[in-house]
């Protein structure tokens, strides 16, 4: 064996072993969710007699599924949770996109700047700090909590900053001065020149900012806590929680309510992982 | 033209950036400077008048003794967790950006918890601590274990191992991105140069990844300072209140014990502190950055 032959069969070693590695970190890592899919389908007390067992002694059943539906009301709430997360992730393309493209066009207006700024200090606000305000004021004085609206407009609220800041860039980098003049001088307004030039062309960083807001609104458990009190309101994460409270020791019902919570963004996953990976990681690199 | 004047401004200004500043300044900017006014006030979160109190809300918070124990508690949650969050991360990224086959499918698969809300994850983990753990346990050691919960650094111990398994994939990626930015050329230069790979990696890679390692490592503190929804799912800072988080010590403080002044007091301590840490952080990790 000369030395070429020994070298490359060492990297062939190595690449196994590494394969090896991934996929025991792998498994390691969805282990969790495999504990929930084989408990799912065994009775309570089997689950309570072995937790580990891939089939129980009395055998496969479905029947935690329609009791956990019915229990968390499970297609109301994610229709609430579908209908809150839609609405937030487009209000919050349209008015942050829209106000990024004045900022940038006009960066020495005074209220251009100060906006910005405002918005850019305000990323490192913890919502801890916002939320005794957010109820005493939106609770407390204008009587606005228990309302989707509210709480659509609130999610907007607090992800236009971000969302703005990564508009700003695109525009910024990507979309020439020259097509803007082109479309003045063809006798576009401000506000045609945007919907019909400038917006079009935004679509890259329209997706990555719908997958990153729309998978924090779709997982946000704290503000919709403190805006939603009404049963019929609640969003998925709620309605998590407020099920575990009531049914813990059911603990078949609870494995099916928790896959139940996890399943419509995994389905989702399964068809868009490469644009989640993409835009999450385009998101947390610029930000 | 018309486009000097103040109103056509006022116009472009407001009809562009209106919708984004009304909402913004609702949910961010008076919230913040009322809290700022609420925390002079005590205000029990029912009647319509608040009293003005000066400073005695300020004074309280320093004087709670179960804040201060929470914050401890989160100092060292957070540094285990971000440590670990890294370490972890970076070496993931490095496994899947070797060029093994199916990478992608892994980078995909390490991504998967940070789907799934912290509310859900949590009563997940609370199963596999509580029931399957200790199924495994007590196969093992063939007697009653008990669960990794029930005791106070137990319980700790496992908000971290939450944490770290949550956020290493999200991580991962922006170190992937950091990878990936640093060019072969300079590595396989550095190799004819005669450093060994490991050599290699440790002057030439990482140095030239700082700006990965100071994003992760801001994200990680800034989201591990203020975690809630695991804490709650996962512990409910059980067992007798010894893993209440920051966070949900300063909820508990104003939702729970109606002692909204105070627990905005807290919740502006906790900021300040996690700003001072984070910002430090950033400043200490781009002076010394390099350009290839």
């Amino acid at each position: 064996m000369n030395a070429s032959e020994q070298a490359a069969r060492k990297k062939k070693i190595q690449h196994v072993i590494m394969i090896i590695v991934l996929i025991l970190v792998f498994l390691l890592f969805i282990a969790p969710f495999i504990l929930v899919l084989i408990n799912v389908f065994k009775t309570k007390g089997d689950i309570n007699s072995d937790p580990l067992a891939l089939i129980g002694a009395h055998g496969f059943t479905l029947r935690n599924f329609p009791d956990a539906m019915a229990k968390m009301d499970f297609w109301n709430v994610f229709r609430n949770s579908a209908v809150i997360t839609f609405c937030a992730t487009v209000l919050t393309i349209l008015f942050s996109a829209m106000a990024s493209f004045v900022i940038v066009r006009n960066g020495r207006w005074k209220a251009c700047a100060i906006l910005f700024a405002a918005m850019i200090a305000s990323m490192v606000i913890p919502f801890q700090v916002l939320m005794v305000p957010l109820v005493s004021v939106y609770g407390g004085i204008f009587h606005i909590l228990n309302s989707r609206i509210t709480l659509i407009l609130m999610h907007t609220g607090f992800s236009v900053s971000m969302a703005t800041f990564m508009f700003h860039g695109a525009i910024n980098t990507n979309i020439p001065l020259e097509l803007e003049e082109a479309a003045l001088i063809d006798g576009c307004s401000r506000w045609q020149t945007f919907w019909k030039i400038v917006f079009p062309l935004l679509k890259p960083t329209v997706a990555t900012v719908a997958i990153i807001d729309a998978m924090a609104f779709w997982n946000d458990y704290l503000l919709p806590s403190l805006v939603l009190g009404e049963k019929q309101l609640y969003t998925i994460p709620i309605a998590t929680q407020m099920f575990y409270g009531t049914y813990s020791t059911d603990i078949g019902l609870v494995m099916a309510a928790l896959l139940l919570a996890m399943l419509p963004i995994l389905i989702l996953y399964l068809f868009l992982q490469k644009y989640i990976v993409a835009g999450v990681t385009a998101g947390a690199v610029k930000g | 033209m018309e486009r000097n004047t103040m109103s056509y401004k006022t116009k472009q200004f407001l009809m562009f950036a209106g919708p984004a500043l009304i909402l913004f300044s609702m949910v961010i900017i008076i919230p913040f400077v009322y809290g700022l006014y609420l925390t002079f006030t005590s205000w029990d979160g029912v009647s319509v008048s608040k009293p003005f109190v000066g400073f005695a809300n300020y004074i309280s918070a320093f004087k709670d003794y179960y804040y201060w124990a929470a914050i401890g508690r989160t100092l060292i949650y957070s540094a285990f967790a971000v440590i670990l969050i890294n370490v972890v991360a970076f070496l993931l990224a490095y496994l899947v950006t070797s060029g093994v086959k199916g990478q992608n499918f892994f980078r995909a698969g390490f991504f998967i918890p940070n789907l799934i809300g912290g509310i859900v994850l949590g009563y997940v983990w609370k199963f596999v601590f509580n029931r399957a753990f200790v199924a495994l346990g007590e196969a093992i050691a063939a007697g009653t274990v008990p669960s990794l919960l029930s005791t106070p650094s137990g319980a700790l111990f496992c908000l971290v191992l939450v944490s770290v398994w949550q956020y290493a994939g999200y991580m991962m990626l922006i170190y992937v991105a950091g990878f990936m930015g640093v060019s072969d050329s300079l590595k396989e230069a550095a190799m004819i140069d005669g450093c060994t790979p490991s050599q290699a990696m440790w002057n030439v890679t990482i140095p030239l990844m700082r700006t990965s390692f100071v994003t992760c490592i801001f994200l990680s503190i800034t989201r591990c300072f203020v975690v809630y929804d695991v804490n709650l799912s996962l512990t409910k800072g059980e067992p007798f209140n010894s893993s209440v988080l920051a966070a949900m010590h300063v909820y508990n403080k104003a939702f729970v014990y109606k002692d909204y002044g105070t627990g905005q007091a807290e919740a502006l301590i906790l900021f300040v502190i996690c700003a001072v840490i984070g910002i430090t952080q950033v400043y200490v990790g781009k002076k010394g950055e390099v350009q290839a």
